[in-house]
């Protein structure tokens, strides 16, 4: 009895196959099977993922709010006001300030307001003199308006001929605390009737001027003794510009002393806040991220149980022609589609907050698509990740543990 | 033997030795066993006889640790595990004494699994297990579930899987286990059935009476065959 060694008799079996269509079947059979539990471990990786979108979600709209209003009221703006020399004491800004500054290349406007100490406004001449209710008086610059972009929300603002005479305009707060409502009424200003011209709008980048009543510069030196010293001066330039000018402020104000000139730019202070909110919004995300990866290893524990309770149907899987490479496929694909179904609720449910929360706060709903997308991509890579053990296993399982009873 | 002759046996086994472990525990100790196809035989034995290690190396599922194997014209040892699976899936059906179907689904696309991994498209799988149930009695049974069913149409359905594929060998680990005497009957005349239309038949049991049915009967005991009795029965 002869029987070739070297070469296999007959012809090599036909190759087990299983369609793709066929596999992905078999990885929703396997959560269809266990609802309770799929949705179960499902929900971990679906809070994280919700967590993130909805951190994202809202610190983007809300940046895109204050975006708009930045572009709205522009970064062009600089304030200037005196420092304090060597002793602390404060150095007021020279007369000609304005002036100058004017005559900065690049410089498109600039306005001023001097603050007039032991002057106050109240509503009438009846109230004492200790309720200021925290108002101040300044004397202003004709194109303090301009300079710093604020409207006018009633009433006219200060001319040149409006200027001599005993009127004010109030910032919003401060009409509101003193009860006027329209242009027409008086005031008792520093012991005089002011008739009052018109109201401020409030404004984001100038708030200071919301709780002052201005009057001309003419009638304040006339009335308080206004010296012409500008406390805070509003420059507006090319955007271009910005940078130059701020650097050729102070020794244009103060040639032998320039740094008792401070110089700011409000805007900053905005994106300052806004930089804050990022730290934020990195932080949450960070809890988000946590929040994901213990979902993930609640759907890897979820596998390997399984991997344990279907020793038998792997077994007849075998005995049926499956390969290791399909019994790991299968694994593998159940995890990533369970992973993924909490990532798809997830990220449903993250989009639904940030809505709420945009809703609430007035805000134009801006959630990047690209973080939707991304954040189905990233919980179907953590459900690969999951699965990878349990789909190993699950392929070294023997193919006899269908017959073993 | 002539190589033709060899080539028509299906499975094939010389001094086949299968041991686990160590110290090493013997299970099969130098078996030597043809089956020619076409054939209907019973391998029974107590026990810890070593009749499902048998069942695992017939079925390819398990490999000798020494000796020759060869099922239908293959030789086992030196396959990879992935034409092993190939193996399973065109030339072997198995049928469990716990039937092993799964609930959620009808007794149609039960029997359509039998052929998922042959990659055939799921329109054909379910062509062929529709005649594959009616062959085992069951064309009025498709659409039905198996908590539906007695336990004897089950096994019949796990008979239709394992056999859907028309494989060379079909392997039944106490097919009649988990049945009632009648129920067991049917499944036995199911079986002879498909012997009779050209299929090799090996049924693994430790039931003496059920063994005495079949017309070939390969006794074990401690790992060894202690006598291959023909032409008692059918």
């Amino acid at each position: 009895m002869s029987r070739p060694r070297a070469s296999r008799p007959g012809a090599a079996p036909a190759r087990s196959r299983l369609r793709p269509g066929d596999l992905l079947a078999l990885g929703f059979h396997g959560l269809r099977a266990r609802p309770l539990r799929a949705v179960l471990s499902s929900l971990g990786i679906a809070i994280g993922i919700a967590a993130m979108i909805a951190v994202i979600g809202i610190s983007t709209s809300s940046q895109a709010l204050v975006k708009e209003r930045l572009s709205e009221l522009g970064t062009n703006l600089l304030t200037v006001t005196g420092g304090s020399d060597l002793l602390g004491q404060e150095v007021p800004l020279a007369e000609g300030a304005v002036a100058a500054i004017r005559r900065i290349p690049g410089v498109q406007h600039a306005g001023s307001t001097a603050a007039l100490a032991d002057v106050n406004v109240y509503r009438n001449s009846e109230i004492a003199p200790s309720r200021t209710g925290g108002l101040s008086v300044a004397a202003a610059d004709l194109e303090l308006l301009d300079a710093t972009g604020t409207q006018m929300l009633t009433g006219a603002w200060l001319n040149e001929a409006t200027a001599q005479y005993p009127t004010v305009v109030l910032g919003r707060a401060a009409a509101e605390r003193l009860g006027i409502q329209s242009p027409g009424s008086l005031v008792w200003l520093g012991g005089a009737h002011f008739s009052v011209l018109g109201i401020l709008d409030s404004s984001v980048l100038v708030p200071e001027l919301d709780s002052m009543a201005l009057i001309g510069e003419p009638v304040a030196r006339q009335l308080f003794g206004h010296t012409g010293n500008p406390t805070t001066i509003y420059e507006r330039s090319d955007d271009a510009r910005v940078g130059a000018v701020r650097t050729l402020l102070p020794p244009t104000l103060s040639p032998e002393k320039p740094s008792a000139v401070k110089v700011s730019r409000p805007s900053d202070a905005l994106a300052a806040k806004n930089t804050v909110d990022q730290a934020f919004t990195g932080l949450l995300v960070g809890v988000g991220s946590i929040a994901l990866l213990v979902g993930g290893i609640g759907v890897a524990n979820t596998m390997v149980i399984s991997v344990l309770e279907r020793r038998r149907e792997i077994g007849l899987r075998r005995s049926l022609g499956a390969t290791r490479r399909h019994i790991r496929q299968q694994f593998l694909l159940e995890a990533v589609l369970l992973a993924a179904a909490g990532g798809l609720a997830g990220t449903a449910l993250g989009w639904l907050i940030t809505a709420i929360a945009a809703r609430a706060n007035g805000w134009a709903l801006a959630i990047p698509p690209e973080v939707l997308v991304a954040g189905v991509a990233v919980t179907a890579v953590v459900g690969a990740i999951a699965g990878l053990l349990p789909a190993v296993r699950a392929a070294r399982t023997s193919p006899t543990a269908a017959l073993s009873s | 033997m002539s190589e033709d002759a060899a080539a028509e046996h299906v499975v094939e086994l010389r001094a086949v030795t299968r041991a686990y472990g160590s110290p090493p525990t013997v299970a099969l100790n130098g078996v030597d066993l043809r089956i020619a196809a076409g054939e209907m035989l019973a391998i029974v034995g107590p026990s810890g006889s070593g009749k499902s290690t048998l069942l695992n190396i017939i079925g390819s599922l398990d490999r000798a640790s020494a000796g020759d194997t060869r099922i239908a014209g293959h030789e086992v040892n030196r396959m990879s595990d992935a034409e092993l699976s190939a193996l399973r899936a065109h030339a072997i059906g198995f049928v469990f004494q716990q039937f092993h179907l799964s609930d959620g689904v009808t007794a149609l696309d039960n029997v359509a699994t039998g052929l998922l991994y042959t990659g055939m498209p799921a329109r054909e799988r379910r062509r062929k297990a529709e005649v594959a149930l009616r062959r085992v009695g069951l064309g009025d049974r498709l659409r039905h579930h198996p908590r539906q069913l007695s336990g004897g149409e089950r096994q019949r359905v796990a008979i239709a899987r394992a056999v859907v594929g028309e494989p060379s060998l079909l392997l039944a680990d106490e097919p009649t286990g988990s049945l009632d005497t009648k129920a067991g009957a049917g499944v036995v005349e199911i079986l002879a059935e498909l012997n009779r239309s050209g299929t090799t038949v090996v049924v693994i049991t430790h039931d003496q009476e059920l063994a005495e049915r079949m017309p070939r009967q390969v006794r074990l005991r401690d790992g060894e065959i202690v006598a291959d009795e023909r032409g008692v029965a059918a």
